[in-house]
């Protein structure tokens, strides 16, 4: 698992883009942290190795958004057509921001806290252009 | 680890000003600058030298993105006329001039200064709705942001954690709406100034003379229940959960506290002064409270050797509903969870045991970013004075009202404790 790259939002962003969820672990206190620290918020040490995370979670907040930015707007998002970002507790602890998809964010009394989630990397873009968003859909 | 915080010396504040909050098309922040200092000067009562001012704070938080224009500190330190004494920008989302008035407080607490203006200013409304969520959206995480989280989302998101713990729902939020919306026709310089009721009847008035079928509304909660007048905009937000985009500006003039009688026989002391700095959602162990918040209220409480309960009524950073229930809880003036419970039984209004946000609070008075955090305390000031006029909180002998201002995603979070004697 240990690889050479920087515990940074860079890596983390291309390790999405490869489809892996990557965190950083504290190898002096074990704290887990996703997205990746260089340092440790627990122990403050910066002796740091890469874990992959299996991809499994449960909702622990959520909204539904009418009004995105225009990221969103330009993936078609709007009034009529909302979209849902959550926070998602992972199997292994930390969470992470990511948007819900597999719901219907038009009735969200549909979508509840603690609903079991499974990872998903959307791919938007191409080359240099091309980035990829994580996202949790409903099991 | 908590250390006991004390000023050198003590600070007062001998003067006041703040612009009318709105949506200003020919106006704009020199001109909102000038309205709030221009009162500033006018409130002291026994005058006041401009060009004793040692310096200025100015908390401004993205004139940048929304005017293109940066740098704030000089033009107005020029445009007041005490160019070249400094000036000196604070940036922290919306929590930016509560930081320029801490800033302001440490100056003069060190000794290096007798006099300082602290301020903020924002001018918002030239830009589209879409433009602002995207300027307003540069203050969240990174990560927040990538997920598609603006700012109603991350309250949205809140709400929903908030509702799951301690069981509240949507209709309790509606109550925190309808309790500002009620204060704010009293505040003349508020941007909205009518209540839900007033809102309900002239929206009705107003389809009646369009020929379409009268709505069934029973009540206020029946009318913010209709999407068609309160649709969503980050659920469980909908608009009416929401502050509007505002312009304004608001000033307070600081002396150290041995030569506040020479300015105004009624002096207002800063007493207690906390501030805390917070990480994302992701970073939350719970959501149903912000850390920074706790922080700064536990300074500030250490420092003036107040608690909860001594503070008589409070400003609290309402941008959205929700957040206004978090902050009482997290300043201790409710226990957690029961906030909520609080505002539902009316504890919360201007007559009420514990009033709070007797301005009309962000989601009426208006939310000019960069201005929110001056204007609270120019609240509290003109409150502990006896000057609010018909908004004036009905508990004898006031004495005692604090601050709270939130930036970001709780990033930066102040309160600031005021005191008459």
């Amino acid at each position: 698992m240990t690889e050479a790259r920087p515990f940074s939002d860079i890596s983390y962003e291309k390790y999405l883009s490869e489809d892996k969820l990557m965190g950083s672990r504290c190898k002096e206190c074990e704290s887990l942290f996703v997205p990746p620290r260089p340092i440790c918020i627990k122990c403050r040490s910066s002796n740091m190795e890469w874990v992959q995370m299996k991809g499994t979670g449960q909702l622990v907040a959520f909204t539904c958004i009418s009004v995105g930015p225009p990221f969103m707007v330009a993936e078609g998002y709007n009034r009529k057509n909302p979209y849902c970002s959550g926070v998602v507790e992972l199997s292994e602890g930390p969470r992470v921001d990511a948007r819900i998809e597999g719901v219907d964010a038009k009735r969200p009394e549909t979508i509840s806290v603690g609903m079991p989630l499974k990872v998903r990397f959307l791919h938007r873009g191409e080359g240099e252009n091309g980035r990829t968003y994580l996202a949790f859909e409903a099991m | 680890m908590k250390k006991r915080r004390k000023l050198g010396r003590g600070v007062a504040i001998v003067g006041a000003g703040m612009s009318k909050f709105g949506m200003f098309r020919d106006k704009n922040s020199k001109d909102l600058f000038t309205e709030a200092f221009n009162e500033m000067v006018a409130s002291v009562e026994k005058g006041m030298d401009i060009q004793s001012i040692d310096a200025l704070y100015l908390g401004n938080f993205s004139n940048d993105f929304f005017m293109h224009q940066s740098h704030w500190g000089p033009i107005i330190s020029d445009l007041i006329g005490i160019a070249p004494k400094p000036a000196t920008r604070t940036e922290g989302a919306c929590a930016s001039s509560a930081m320029a008035f801490r800033e302001g407080v440490f100056a003069i607490a060190s000794g290096f200064y007798d006099m300082v203006l602290v301020g903020g200013v924002e001018e918002m409304s030239k830009r589209t709705t879409e433009e602002v969520a995207e300027g307003l959206a540069l203050a969240t995480v990174p990560y927040e942001g990538q997920a598609g989280f603006t700012f109603p989302g991350v309250f949205g998101a809140i709400a929903t954690a908030y509702f799951k713990k301690y069981g509240a729902t949507r209709e309790h939020l509606m109550n925190v709406t309808i309790k500002s919306h009620s204060n704010a026709p009293l505040n003349p310089k508020a941007q909205f100034k009518s209540t839900i009721k007033d809102m309900m009847n002239s929206k009705r008035e107003s389809l009646k003379k369009k020929g379409v079928p009268e709505p069934e509304w029973r009540d206020e909660k029946d009318f913010l229940r209709d999407p068609g007048v309160n649709p969503p905009v980050a659920w469980p937000m909908h608009l009416y959960d929401c502050c509007p985009i505002s312009d304004g500006a608001s000033c307070m003039l600081l002396v150290a506290e041995e030569i506040a009688k020479n300015f105004t026989d009624d002096p207002i002391y800063v007493v207690g002064l906390g501030q805390g700095s917070g990480r994302g959602l992701h970073a939350c162990e719970d959501l149903t409270y912000f850390e920074a918040t706790r922080y700064a209220a536990e300074e500030a409480y250490g420092l003036s050797g107040l608690k909860p309960e001594d503070i008589q009524f409070a400003e609290v950073h309402d941008c959205f509903s929700i957040a206004e229930i978090l902050h009482m809880e997290d300043l201790g003036f409710f226990k957690a969870g029961q906030g909520y419970k609080a505002v539902e039984e009316g504890l919360t209004r201007l007559d009420g045991p514990k009033p709070i946000n007797t301005s009309g609070g962000l989601k009426c008075k208006g939310h000019p970013v960069g201005a929110t955090g001056i204007s609270q305390l120019y609240e509290v000031w003109t409150q502990l004075r006896g000057k609010a006029g018909q908004r004036q909180v009905p508990i004898k002998d006031l004495r005692i009202g604090g601050a709270h201002n939130l930036g970001g995603t709780g990033g930066t979070c102040t309160f600031t404790i005021l005191e008459r004697r």
